[in-house]
């Protein structure tokens, strides 16, 4: 947060002053998107529908994966396993139990909190690099009965899910289906803001920031690394469940270890310890792919495609891209896209008086 | 809460070994009720270490520490602000990332009912309200220590002066009955001190804590310390008003480098 807030704007109360978008001009930008969000179905196809949808999606379980690495300073390199967990819980507790799929997502979202809290537990005396290698653990276990728990996911046929439904309306098109994933992207989103202003998120990030302190502040770090998991695997569970009710297919093989480094991206690329960072981190890898391969489409046939000899190769270009992404953000803009907002803002803030 | 002539923190024959290195020998010692109690000694007599065992960082070896007459040698860390103790740190401690604000808001957990499920729906839950409340209260703390113009800063960018400042102000929102405060002063400018010192007085009269302090700003120290102890290789020497230590031969030794029989007395008669 910046210190410094435009002139005309007073705030008489700590109510006032302790608000998620603290001016008003964000308010409105709040709003004006959120109406145009809405308005969307109208204005774009089908595919452009599809990537919004994907962007909130994934926006959902990297702000979980940014709660842990990026506020609390943990690691997880199995981000996509517990997004995969969500998937399929929802999909087995709407087949299984024949729950309304409306029911099913904040409850495959609870499920997986739960297994995330179990394989979090190492988290509570494991750092760094030691604690990598356990999440990783975790990302091969649950790989592993994914493909061996026939009963929870289908194995390796996958399994077939069923579209959200709520009373008599289904959203079984983008067009129906961006609602739901703009309401979940809304309350997720929220939920996290309010949880980083109160008591337990700022513990979360003490424990980051100087762990020694916050246990003589009376911080109970075993429990707050632990929590964290949680959390951050509810996230995930609520993007993996959503994720199957847009795709109506889960497959086994979907939830991988690149799909872990990919959430890694969008959290790093987005701005640790962002939360909008992550909104954004997740559009740019849901972006990324497609400026690429509009890129290649130019080139193929082209005179550099002749003269590489690229061929079939140009369709790499899509997973070369992502890499190079990664890394030029961790040189050129290691705080990620939401720093550079920031800058923007404070930019236009001060704007023609910038010093 | 016991009756008020008692001590407040009492220290009963604490050691504290590393491996061969001994810190702290029998270190014995009563905080009144109240009081600026100040511990000095030259470097690496273990004055730290002492706020350690009593923070609970590290555990003594033998020994016990008595808070309010109750033992807390084995209470964890993260007990003891509940209990009524707070510290500052030698080496500035704060988290880098967070507003001043939410730094201090830190102090306020032990006090903080709401946890994550009420934080999340915190127009619900109760906990805005609770927010509200108590940052009103944290107000009161920056503006007593005048940090207002710096409150929704980052603390990572401060100055090292106002960065103490906002240390204390941390320590001052856990409410604690006792403050430990080490090397408050470190690396202070004239001005700042004085201002340091004036603040300390304060939280002592009338915010009613009390306040043990390690210092080595002897003018500081003599001037609003009630009583000193010293400590020299991890043992204490003198304790007492702070023109009795001053006067005492042994500590006048200590800080001048001499040999010291009486010390060495006591080195060759302990048992190893």
């Amino acid at each position: 947060m910046s210190a410094t807030t435009p002139s005309g704007d007073f705030r008489t109360s700590y109510r006032e002053d302790m608000t998620i978008f603290p001016t008003r001009n964000s308010r409105i930008a709040l709003w004006a998107g959120l109406a145009l969000l809405l308005a969307s179905p109208l204005l774009l196809g089908r595919y452009e529908l599809g990537l919004l949808i994907n962007i909130g999606i994934m926006g959902i379980a990297a702000l979980g994966l940014n709660i842990l690495v990026g506020f609390t300073g943990q690691i997880s390199i199995g981000h996509a396993a517990f997004f995969g967990f969500g998937a399929f819980a929802s999909a087995w507790l709407h087949e299984g139990w024949h729950i309304p799929v409306a029911f099913c997502i904040p409850l495959a979202g609870l499920m997986t909190a739960l297994v995330g809290l179990v394989f979090g537990a190492p988290a509570a005396r494991l750092k760094g690099l030691y604690l990598a290698i356990a999440t990783l653990a975790a990302q091969f276990i649950l790989e592993d009965f994914f493909a061996r728990a026939q009963w929870f996911t289908g194995g390796v046929a996958g399994r077939i899910t069923e579209p959200f439904a709520l009373g008599g309306w289904v959203a079984d098109r983008e067009e129906t289906y961006l609602y739901v994933v703009v309401a979940y992207v809304v309350v997720m989103f929220l939920g996290a803001a309010n949880l980083m202003r109160t008591r337990d998120g700022r513990a979360l990030v003490a424990v980051r920031d100087h762990y020694l302190s916050a246990e003589v502040m009376g911080i109970n770090l075993a429990y707050y690394r632990t929590l964290s998991f949680g959390i951050a695997s509810f996230y995930a569970g609520i993007g993996g469940a959503l994720y199957a009710h847009y795709l109506l297919f889960v497959s086994v093989e979907a939830f991988n270890i690149l799909f872990s480094i990919q959430f890694l991206g969008m959290v790093i690329i987005g701005g640790l310890g962002s939360i909008m960072g992550s909104l954004m981190g997740a559009a740019f890898m849901v972006l990324l792919p497609e400026v690429v391969q509009a890129g290649a489409d130019l080139l193929a046939g082209g005179a550099i495609d002749r003269a590489l000899k690229l061929g079939a190769s140009i369709s790499f270009l899509r997973e070369m891209a992502v890499g190079a992404a990664i890394i030029l953000f961790l040189l050129f803009e290691p705080d990620g896209l939401a720093h550079r907002w920031r800058l923007i803002k404070a930019y236009w803030k001060l704007y023609p008086y910038s010093h | 809460m016991a009756e008020a002539g008692a001590p407040i923190l009492a220290a009963e024959q604490v050691s504290l070994r590393f491996g061969g290195v001994r810190a702290l020998t029998d270190v014995s010692f009563q905080v009144n009720r109240g009081e600026v109690f100040s511990i000095i000694g030259p470097n690496g007599a273990g004055k730290t270490s002492m706020v350690n065992c009593i923070s609970g960082r590290y555990r003594p070896t033998e020994g016990a520490i008595r808070f309010d007459g109750a033992d807390i040698t084995r209470v964890p860390t993260r007990r003891r602000a509940g209990l009524g103790i707070g510290r500052t740190f030698q080496n500035l401690a704060l988290f880098g990332h967070m507003s001043v604000l939410d730094n201090i808001m830190v102090g306020r957990h032990h006090l903080l009912r709401r946890g994550f499920l009420p934080g999340m729906i915190y127009w619900l839950g109760g906990a805005q309200d609770e927010e509200i409340a108590h940052r009103r209260e944290v107000e009161e703390i920056i503006d007593f220590l005048e940090i207002q113009h710096i409150r929704k800063a980052p603390a990572g960018t401060l100055p090292y002066g106002l960065r103490k400042r906002v240390e204390l102000a941390r320590a001052v929102a856990l409410k604690p009955r006792l403050i430990l405060l080490d090397e408050p002063m470190a690396g202070m400018n004239l001005e700042e001190k004085e201002d340091m010192a004036r603040y300390i007085l304060d939280l002592n009269e009338e915010w009613g804590m009390t306040v043990l302090m390690i210092e080595h700003d002897m003018g500081v120290v003599m001037d609003i310390s009630q009583r000193v102890m010293v400590l020299d290789f991890g043992r204490k020497i003198a304790e007492g008003t702070p023109e009795a230590v001053l006067a005492d031969p042994h500590v006048r030794r200590a800080y001048l480098g001499e040999a010291d029989e009486v010390v060495r007395d006591i080195d060759e008669s302990m048992p190893v």
